[in-house]
Order: structure tokens, then C-alpha cells, then sequence
């Protein structure tokens, strides 16, 4: 049986067709900005960390110490009220090593490449885990399983934000 | 309810960029798909159309916009959006508008335009990310990918040689695709030199950006029987969505396809989907997740899976090929029309119609597959005949 | 639960802000299949052309690839001339960020052939404008065309 028609259309144009003017185009950006409400649970966490320590929220149902820290449990679908400290230590679940920007351009030649990884924090939950920075290691040396301690901006430089922990560094 | 079956379908190329609008290139692929059965306009009840985020296209309210180009002008219509799950979660979200007893016959339609995005379609997700406790990071979509499949590989000792074993099968696949624009063969030695973005993953991991259009005809069981002697029937379908706390969730298994496919199979029918289904198009935006959803669709023991790929278990003539279409790796990735695009494989496949595609064994039961959001979410659809 | 208290502006509770750049992102829209050679026209030869479906007796302006009402592929490219009819319009006072407009501008919705066009006016004067007044699209000139709506610069009355 002859095959039949199933594809149709799907111009292809390359980047030298728009450039040259051949192929009209317009160009636009939303050009404007967002302000997030950080709300009730997550205020608590920021204000906390601007203090050098990380809070989580414990659900009575099933006993899941939760970071970052929220006021219902998603999986049992109560209130939480419970709030506990837990370390600043954790190992790392995951990382990746990336070489390119958000707009997925590469980093400069010499730029160190970011370091992102899942740690589960010490105290919450096993596989409670948040995305972080990882720094004072070389790429080659981190392993999946590592432990990691927090490292803090000075008091005075914090302003109740993920980012008043620097990155987190091999123990 | 009612039996739904496929009866018709379409594709546009899927190109980098492409010359058509979003509206276009949807005309393209709808009206090729109501060509395929026979089908005018007039004869279509309803309209499921899917697009992934609207910053691709750059239009808000996507859904109307497209609306047209999709034949929903004057029509009840209505538009499905779950992230990259779109593609498949349309042909759900088709199959309850006839299943219900609503209407006797829905086009399917997916479009994205990616290339719209400016200056790369990656930066469009930054906003994906919890803005208060991610964001600030400033993370790039890459990075979940990244630790996702790190963590995948670590837990079962996979390397990256491994999984540039799915992006090879898959790329060979996609090689005959007529929607597909690359046909030069991809070596493991290709991934493994291509250059690194966020280790582990390379660019031939990855699925090519894409611009594209997809679009299946859905009927009623007795108006499929009247337009076909060939009906693909939609057997089950399953989707489910896991919490957003991704960094929650251990990332090596993914549950929410767990959950997501043992439903579609109980409303099959099928209780051991290892031997039951013949071919499998897992969603496959990069190599590893091919592989990853293998195990999520059941279709492949946790951590056996790189060996089965070895031994050409998933190959074309395998027991289980493996994205037959070329999957996203293979043929391109315009989000929600890929998704679109697997179940089209399936219908045509299980029609005998793949042409050189063709998988051989006179295949009768198919599984597809789509996945999005922060990692969490999972559509399936059981097609046979 | 009853909302607690009403904040009229988000930045007056405990807010995270990422910084306006932080999101620096925009789009580019080609014209297509049909708006490429409607933007052509217009650029060359400062024509409006719409398509026409003969089974609908519709004709669309500007030009579409197909017919939305019976999906027919449209081949039949109608020049339509610059001449339209004011369907509706207004004046516009205050800017997209709601602060009061230096030149408040006028908008019309313009019919031509099937199509309506929303575009500026000129040359009037607003206490003369009426709905159904038939108006012309001023083109600028030639050499300052590049395939985009603005090549139109406004309509005026005719």
C-alpha cells in the first residue's frame, strides 16, 4: 500500500533568511516585572535564615519534617503548625555541573562553571532535599552521597533570602 | 462510556524555524489529519487543542489565538495545557469530549512555535522555578534535567555512554520520519563529544528545539466503523501530576508515570504490559528519560533497562521497539506537538501504514507517553486495534 | 478562611523581588505564510490585499492562509485599495502602567472588505469623528516601508 500524505507544511527558514530582511518579522518583550508575596510560611523561613539558621514545619498526620518549610502538608492534606530548627549540614542528593547561562550561552573561557545540587538537610525528612549552590570544591570532586555544610554571608550582609547561605561546602 | 478510536491523522515538518505562523502551521496539520480520514470541517463536533507555555509563541492566551487554525471557529473549544505533558494529555482531554457521549467526533491539535523565543526558548522557564526560593539562584531549565539524570544514573552505576545509547536508537529512528529534518546517523561517539552544557548532559542528549504542528481525529465508535475498516481504539488512559516540591521526591524513579500508566493499563485490560504492548513511545526530551520512562511506563525492570537496550530489545525489530517515530530525540521537540506526534506513530503503526518505518510483527497494542511540568507530571494513552 | 486584611499594592506585604532585568527575554514573530506576501505588497507597492473565499463570500483582510469557517485553502488575493469605514474608535488618556498620556492618541477599529483593522488615526479632529465615517489609510513613504503594519502610519478621513 502507497504510504499517504501525513505531513504537510513546515517551512524551514534559517537565522540568515531574517537577518538579511527577507523573511518580515516584528520583535517584542513583555517589558514588565513581578513582585512575589513571600508569604506566610516562607516569610518565617527567610526571616530565620537572616538569623544563620534554617526552619522547617513537622506535619502531626505523618511525622514529614518539611523543608523548605510549608503550612500544609501535601501529601496528607492538613494544616502544619509545628515548626523546628533543623542543621545547616546535608549531603548531596544530585548535582550537575553547567557550563551555560539561562539564555543557554556558554560561560566564558576560565568562568567556573555553576554548581547546582539537591542536599538533604540534616534534621528533615530523608530525601527532604533543596536546590542549592555548591562552592569551595572542585567539579571533579564532588560525589552523589557527600556531606555539605552551609556556608553564610556575614550577619550584617544577610537580607532573608535563600541566598544569605552562599553555597554549601564539602565537610 | 463510549469506545473512542483514532481515525485520522497529521504532521507538519518539524522545522527549527518555520516560515508559517502558529496558526498556520496548526491549518497544516489539522487539515491534512481530517484529509487522511475523509473528513470536511463541517463533520468535526468539537475541538481539543493543546500548547505548551504561551511565552513560546509569545502570545497570551495562546489557546484562542489558535483556535481558529485548529477549526475550532464556532465550535466548542477548548484548550489543554500540562506543561510538556500537553501533547499526549490533548488526546485525553479529546477522548472525554467523545467517551462522554458529548459528541461523535474531536480533532486533536498541538502546536508550538519555539522559535519565536528570543534569545533562546530555555529562558522562557525561568520563571518555572519557586520564585521566592530557587529563583534567586538563578537556575536555567537545564539544571533540573541535569540532576535528574545524574541521580538516575548513579542509583543504578548507568555511564553516559549508556544513555547516549537511547539518543543513537532513537536519532536512527527518526532518520525515516517524513516530519523529521535530520538524516545524517548520531554515533555514541557523536554524544559522548558533543559539547558538555550541565553535566551529564551533553547537546546530542538533548532533544532539538523545534517548530511543528500535529493533529489526530478522534470518533465515536459507530461513526469510526462508518469512516474506517482500520480503527486504532484509545484502550486506556492515565495521567497523573506529583507534588512541586521536586526536590521532595527522590528523581531516579519517576512515580508519577508509575501511577499515571498502571492506570491507563487497568482500563485496558492489561495486566503485564512488559509482554502485552508492542510498541512504546516513551517522552523523550533527552536520552536518559527515554530510558527513565521505560521503567515508569513498566515496560523495562528498574535498572535493567540500559542492558535491554544493549541486547536490541527496543530496537525497530526488537520485542519492545523503542520510539519507532524517532521520538523527540529523532524527529524534533515542538512540545506539545511531539506529544501529539507519538500517539500519530502509534495510529499509523498499528495501521500497518509506517511505510519504511514500519515495525514488523503486525504490532496490536501501542503505549504513549508525555511528561512536564516541574518533573511531575505524566500523561499515557493505550492505543490498540 | 476569610482574607485577613486587604493589600491594595503587592510591594506593601513582605515581597521578593528579582529585579526588572532579571527576566530579559523577548519574542520574534514572523509574518508567515500569507503575511508574508500581504507585508510585501504592502512594502512594494502600497497595496492591502485580503484573500477571498469564494464559498464563504468571505474575504479576509488582512491575508489569511486559510478560511477559518471552512477550512479551505485560500488562493484568491483580492487588493482591497486603502479605503475602509470607521467601525468604531477611541481616545486613549492613559498609558499601559495607568499614568496620564502626554498625547492622548485616537484608536480605530477600521472595516475593510470583511476585515477590521485596529490601527492609529490622524489628521482629525476628534469631535468630528463618527462611526461608519470613511476614512483612508496614509502610507508612509516608500522608502521608509519595511514590511510591517507600521507602514501604515495612521488612517485619516477621507
Amino acid at each position: 500500500m502507497a504510504e499517504k500524505v501525513i505531513v504537510s507544511g513546515g517551512t524551514p527558514l534559517s537565522e540568515d533568511d531574517i537577518r538579511s530582511g527577507k523573511i518580515f518579522f516584528t520583535e517584542d518583550s513583555l517589558d514588565c516585572a513581578y513582585a512575589w508575596d513571600t508569604g506566610v510560611a516562607i516569610n518565617r523561613y527567610l526571616a530565620e535564615l537572616k538569623k544563620g539558621k534554617i526552619i522547617a514545619t513537622e506535619c502531626r498526620k505523618c511525622s514529614r519534617i518539611m523543608l523548605p518549610p510549608r503550612l500544609f502538608c501535601e501529601l496528607c492534606f492538613v494544616p502544619v503548625d509545628k515548626w523546628l530548627y533543623v542543621q545547616d549540614t546535608g549531603i548531596v542528593n544530585t548535582f550537575s555541573i553547567c557550563h551555560v547561562h539561562w539564555d543557554a550561552t556558554r560561560i566564558k573561557e576560565g568562568e567556573k562553571p555553576h554548581l547546582p545540587a539537591v542536599i538533604e538537610i540534616d534534621g528533615a525528612s530523608k530525601g527532604m532535599g533543596i536546590m542549592h549552590l555548591l562552592g569551595e570544591v572542585e567539579p571533579e570532586d564532588i560525589k552523589i552521597g557527600m556531606k555539605v555544610k552551609a556556608v553564610w554571608k556575614p550577619e550584617e550582609e544577610r537580607e532573608g533570602s535563600i541566598t544569605d547561605i552562599i553555597y554549601f561546602k564539602p565537610l | 462510556m463510549r469506545k473512542v478510536a483514532i481515525v485520522g491523522a497529521g504532521l507538519t515538518k518539524f522545522v527549527r524555524r518555520a516560515l508559517e505562523t502558529p496558526k498556520e502551521l496548526s491549518f497544516e496539520a489539522t487539515s491534512t489529519a481530517l484529509d487522511s480520514c475523509g473528513l470536511k470541517l463541517e463533520d468535526i463536533d468539537c475541538v481539543a487543542h493543546g500548547s505548551a507555555p504561551d511565552a513560546f509563541d509569545g502570545i497570551h492566551q495562546k489557546g484562542e489565538y489558535l483556535a481558529d487554525g485548529c477549526g475550532g471557529w464556532n465550535k466548542p473549544t477548548m484548550r489543554v495545557f500540562v506543561g510538556g505533558a500537553t501533547g499526549v494529555h490533548a488526546i485525553i482531554h479529546g477522548w472525554h469530549h467523545v467517551a462522554s457521549g458529548m459528541f461523535d467526533t474531536c480533532l486533536v491539535v498541538c502546536e508550538e512555535k519555539m522559535s519565536s523565543a528570543m534569545p533562546h526558548a530555555q529562558g522562557f522557564f525561568l520563571t518555572i522555578f519557586d520564585a521566592i526560593t530557587e529563583r534567586a539562584l538563578h537556575p536555567n531549565l537545564l539544571w533540573i534535567f541535569a540532576l535528574e539524570m545524574n541521580r538516575y544514573m548513579s542509583r543504578y552505576g548507568y555511564t553516559k555512554e549508556d544513555m547516549a545509547l537511547a539518543a543513537v536508537n532513537n536519532k536512527r529512528n527518526g532518520q525515516l520520519h517524513p516530519s523529521s529534518q535530520f538524516k545524517d546517523e548520531v554515533t555514541v561517539e557523536d554524544v559522548l563529544n558533543s559539547e558538555i552544557m550541565a553535566y551529564p548532559v551533553s547537546r546530542l542528549d538533548v532533544s532539538p528545539v523545534s517548530d511543528g504542528a500535529a493533529a489526530v481525529v478522534l470518533a465515536a465508535e459507530p461513526v469510526a466503523r462508518r469512516l474506517t475498516d482500520k480503527p486504532v481504539w484509545i484502550e486506556g488512559v492515565g495521567w497523573t501530576l506529583d507534588t512541586a516540591y521536586w526536590g521532595t521526591r527522590d528523581l531516579y524513579y519517576p512515580r508519577y508515570l508509575d501511577k499515571a500508566a498502571r492506570m491507563a493499563y487497568e482500563m485496558a485490560g492489561i495486566r503485564e504490559p512488559a509482554k502485552q504492548i508492542n510498541i512504546a513511545e516513551p517522552y523523550d526530551p533527552f536520552d536518559y528519560k527515554a530510558l527513565h520512562h521505560m521503567e515508569g511506563l513498566q515496560l523495562s525492570p528498574r535498572g535493567k533497562t540500559v542492558e535491554l537496550l544493549r541486547d536490541g530489545h527496543f530496537a525497530r525489530d526488537g520485542n519492545l521497539p523503542m520510539c519507532p517515530s524517532g521520538g523527540l530525540l529523532g524527529v524534533g521537540n515542538p512540545i506539545a506537538a511531539a506529544g501529539t506526534m507519538k500517539v500519530a506513530e502509534l495510529f499509523w503503526q498499528l495501521r500497518g501504514e509506517a511505510g519504511e518505518r514500519q515495525v514488523p510483527g503486525n504490532p496490536r497494542l501501542g503505549v504513549a507517553q508525555a511528561w512536564g511540568d516541574l518533573m511531575q507530571v505524566s500523561s499515557v494513552v493505550v492505543a490498540g486495534i | 478562611m476569610a482574607i485577613p486584611e486587604r493589600i491594595h499594592r503587592n510591594i506593601d506585604t513582605r515581597y521578593w523581588n528579582p529585579g526588572a532585568e532579571y527576566f530579559p527575554v523577548k519574542n520574534r514573530y514572523t509574518a508567515g505564510v500569507a503575511g508574508q506576501r500581504f507585508f510585501e505588497e504592502l512594502k512594494e507597492n502600497g497595496k492591502l490585499f485580503g484573500t477571498k473565499c469564494s464559498k464563504c463570500s468571505v474575504t479576509f483582510v488582512p491575508a489569511r492562509l486559510f478560511c477559518e469557517r471552512c477550512f479551505a485553502r485560500l488562493e484568491e488575493w483580492v487588493d482591497v485599495g486603502l479605503e475602509g469605514v470607521l467601525y468604531s474608535f477611541t481616545h486613549v488618556y492613559r498609558t499601559k502602567s495607568d499614568e496620564e498620556k502626554e498625547n492622548p492618541s485616537i484608536v480605530g477599529a477600521v472595516r475593510i472588505a470583511d476585515g477590521l483593522l485596529m490601527h492609529h488615526l490622524g489628521e482629525c479632529n476628534e469631535k468630528d469623528l463618527y462611526i461608519g465615517m470613511p476614512v483612508k489609510a496614509e502610507l508612509k513613504p516608500v522608502g521608509e516601508r519595511e514590511g510591517k503594519i507600521t507602514d501604515i502610519a495612521y488612517f485619516k478621513p477621507l
